[in-house]
């Protein structure tokens, strides 16, 4: 049985930064949540609070029938966490640190082996090998393993894919996907935006505030804008001509253009920008309108001035 | 539980650096303690300045140097060469006849004999003092006799219990079993519990259904372990090469020494617990720790010298009272009938640091984020 998460106004200070600025959050259970957002922007936080590690300054919030608070031990007991720093033994082998997880929650490899037959399998050859001694893809496949030891019923993985080369992260992600479909919960936080595309419902966050929450497809949906991608000759001064238009545009650098957000006209707004583009000096203009991406609705929405 | 043991065992033995250094070091510094750092004097290089050279002069320099505490490094020749020969170093002492040392002897009854010590170790200096005072003495006594001019005869005999060659190893032993048992049991317990927050496997120990007793007892165990080998290895070095007795019951001083054992561990909890990182953990138990349980608990000091405020401040100081029951049991042969109070007081002092240390180990991260 997955377990739905839930959380009511959420407030969490350090000494220096409001991390958590009242956060309410309602997660269904089985489903793949992801958390997105910049360093900093309270993900760690508000991972901690759930699997108990730390307290809300106010706030309530329950797993399953499980408070946050009060029950913690009953928590401990059904959540696995995965924390942002690898946070294995070095120096014990793989096989020893997954053993001693499961002896931790006084269960073995063997009893829940089905679960994490998926991932193990991948490190399994390495498995004499010591933990400090793993590729980055392969300590986060340990972890993950590590951390779905024990059958937990919701599972919270604090950036599982940073600093991990595109293919093992393309392979972690399809691990998911199949923890999934063994009746989990999964919450995954990320700093990469293409990664939200991937998850049923993704939360945005910035600065301890949940920006939105729906499903990547909805985000794009809702996206108002126009994205108009331009590339030229001298994609260096680019950005810093395109900035001095008339409109206070959204501009940013994406892939191999430069994207703008517009409310007007695409197609008179790209002459426009093709003689101001000449008149400053730059050949070969390419200006087209591209469908939005989920990162462009991101970024749209960090950017937006906060308005009343 | 077992499983943390065994954990914890991997972690310590696939460190070889800190496995030679856990066992190297006790052995190292007990030799060290045992041999090189002794208030016996032997050798001591001297420098004679004859100004008499009689029969008597003579005869005086050669009981002095046929004695094994001194060594004739020169024969000077004037006053003059007394402060160079001071400064090349290596002459701790000058002895000085008189001019017609011999003549004055026989004819007014006395003479002078001056003695220039370098007292740059005031220790050492003292002890040379006395050593020639008295070998002096014992010829002035022999003259005597043989020239029949004996005056009351005043002997004392002198005992030393305990010690009777004086070693000063059966000084530095308790002693230093008692720094490197505080030492191995409290830093290696705190630092390896820092070691677990600052890798961030204490997140990962700390979100499990796991106890924290279970994770510090399970942290503890194979310190105590370790350090009650250490222990033995100590005691076999103090038996075997410096000849310390064991005078009392050898199962009431390992008794003993696990109870002390226990203290230290649980005062590396307790540092653990405040500290954020292992260097400063380790910072945290040398000075903590080591520094005054070296100058303040009668290990080097004598604590009845010492200021009345020093003297409390020791009475706080675990290593003291383990000492002092070290001592008696090894070299007083004493039962727990004669340091039964001293053992209480280290009882209350584990329980009192038990008691913090597990209180202020929480079940979640934040006090010791809190804490910056």
């Amino acid at each position: 049985m997955s377990l739905a998460v839930t959380i009511n106004n959420i407030s969490k200070s350090y000494p220096t930064t409001e991390a958590l600025k009242n956060v309410s959050l309602d997660i269904k259970a089985n489903e793949l949540f992801g958390f997105i957002g910049p360093d900093g922007a309270g993900k760690t936080t508000l991972f901690r609070i759930l699997t108990s590690l730390i307290l809300p300054d106010k706030g309530t919030g329950s797993i399953g029938n499980f408070d946050i608070i009060k029950n913690y031990r009953d928590i401990r007991k059904v959540v696995g966490y995965m924390p942002g720093r690898f946070s294995l033994y070095g120096d014990l082998s793989v096989e020893e640190n997954l053993q001693f997880y499961a002896r931790l929650f006084k269960t073995s490899i063997k009893e829940n082996y089905d679960l994490i037959e998926d991932v193990y399998q991948q490190i399994e050859p390495f498995k004499k090998r010591r933990a400090a001694d793993l590729s980055g893809g392969m300590k986060q496949k340990l972890a993950l393993s590590c951390a779905l030891i024990h059958k937990p019923q919701l599972i919270i993985l604090d950036e599982p894919t940073t600093g991990v080369d595109a293919i093992s992260r393309k392979e972690f992600w399809a691990l998911l996907k199949k923890m999934q479909q063994k009746d989990i919960t999964i919450l995954v936080s990320t700093p990469y935006m293409d990664e939200a595309a991937l998850c049923d419902r993704v939360a945005l966050m910035q600065e301890g505030s949940v920006l939105t929450i729906d499903s990547p497809d909805q985000i794009v949906n809702n996206f108002s804008g126009k994205i108009l991608g331009i590339k030229t000759d001298h994609m260096h001064p680019l950005l810093y001509d395109l900035q001095q238009m008339d409109h206070p545009n959204q501009v940013y650098r994406f892939g191999a253009f430069v994207h703008l957000v517009t409310h007007e006209d695409t197609a008179a707004y790209s002459k426009k920008i093709k003689t101001f583009l000449e008149k400053k000096g730059h050949d070969n203009i390419v200006v087209e309108e591209q469908k939005a991406s989920i990162e462009d609705c991101f970024l749209a929405l960090m950017n937006k001035p906060e308005t009343p | 539980m077992w499983t943390f043991i065994k954990k914890e065992f991997f972690h310590i033995f696939r460190d070889y650096r800190s496995m030679i250094i856990l066992f190297g070091i006790p052995v190292i510094q007990v030799l060290l303690f045992g041999f090189a750092i002794t208030n016996d004097v032997n050798n001591a290089k001297v420098a004679v300045l004859d100004h008499s050279k009689d029969p008597v002069t003579r005869e005086i320099t050669q009981k002095i140097l046929s004695s094994n505490y001194f060594q004739l490094q020169q024969y000077l020749k004037s006053d003059n060469e007394i402060k160079p020969a001071f400064r090349k170093g290596n002459i701790k002492e000058v002895i000085v006849f008189e001019p017609h040392f011999a003549q004055k002897l026989n004819t007014e009854g006395k003479a002078h004999i001056q003695l220039i010590l370098d007292a740059t170790n005031p220790n050492t200096a003292s002890i040379l003092n006395n050593y020639t005072n008295g070998i002096i003495n014992t010829y002035t006594l022999e003259k005597m006799k043989k020239e029949n001019k004996l005056p009351t005869e005043l002997n004392i005999h002198t005992t030393m219990m305990y010690n009777p060659e004086l070693k000063s190893a059966f000084m530095f032993v308790p002693g230093i079993m008692t720094v490197i048992l505080m030492l191995v049991s409290a830093m290696m317990t705190s630092i390896s519990i820092t070691r677990e927050k600052e890798l961030g496997t204490m997140e990962a120990l700390l979100v499990s259904p796991v106890k924290p007793q279970v994770i510090i007892l399970g942290k503890v165990t194979p310190y105590v372990a370790l350090s009650s080998v250490i222990f033995v290895i100590i005691v076999a070095l103090s038996r075997f090469v410096f000849g310390m007795p064991i005078r009392g019951s050898l199962l009431l001083l390992f008794g003993e020494s696990l109870l002390f054992l226990i203290m230290a561990l649980s005062l590396g909890i307790l540092i653990s617990t405040v500290s954020k990182s292992q260097q400063q953990a380790m910072l945290l138990s040398m000075f903590v720790l080591m520094m005054p349980t070296i100058l303040l608990s009668g290990f080097i000091f004598p604590i009845e010298n010492m200021p009345l405020f020093l003297q409390y401040l020791s009475d706080l100081m675990p290593g003291k009272w383990f000492i002092i029951i070290i001592k008696n049991i090894m070299l007083k042969g004493n039962g727990i009938e004669y340091f039964w109070k001293d053992t209480i007081i280290i009882i209350v002092m584990t329980l009192f640091f038990l008691g913090v240390s597990i209180k202020k180990f929480n079940v979640r991260l934040e006090p010791s984020s809190k804490k910056k």
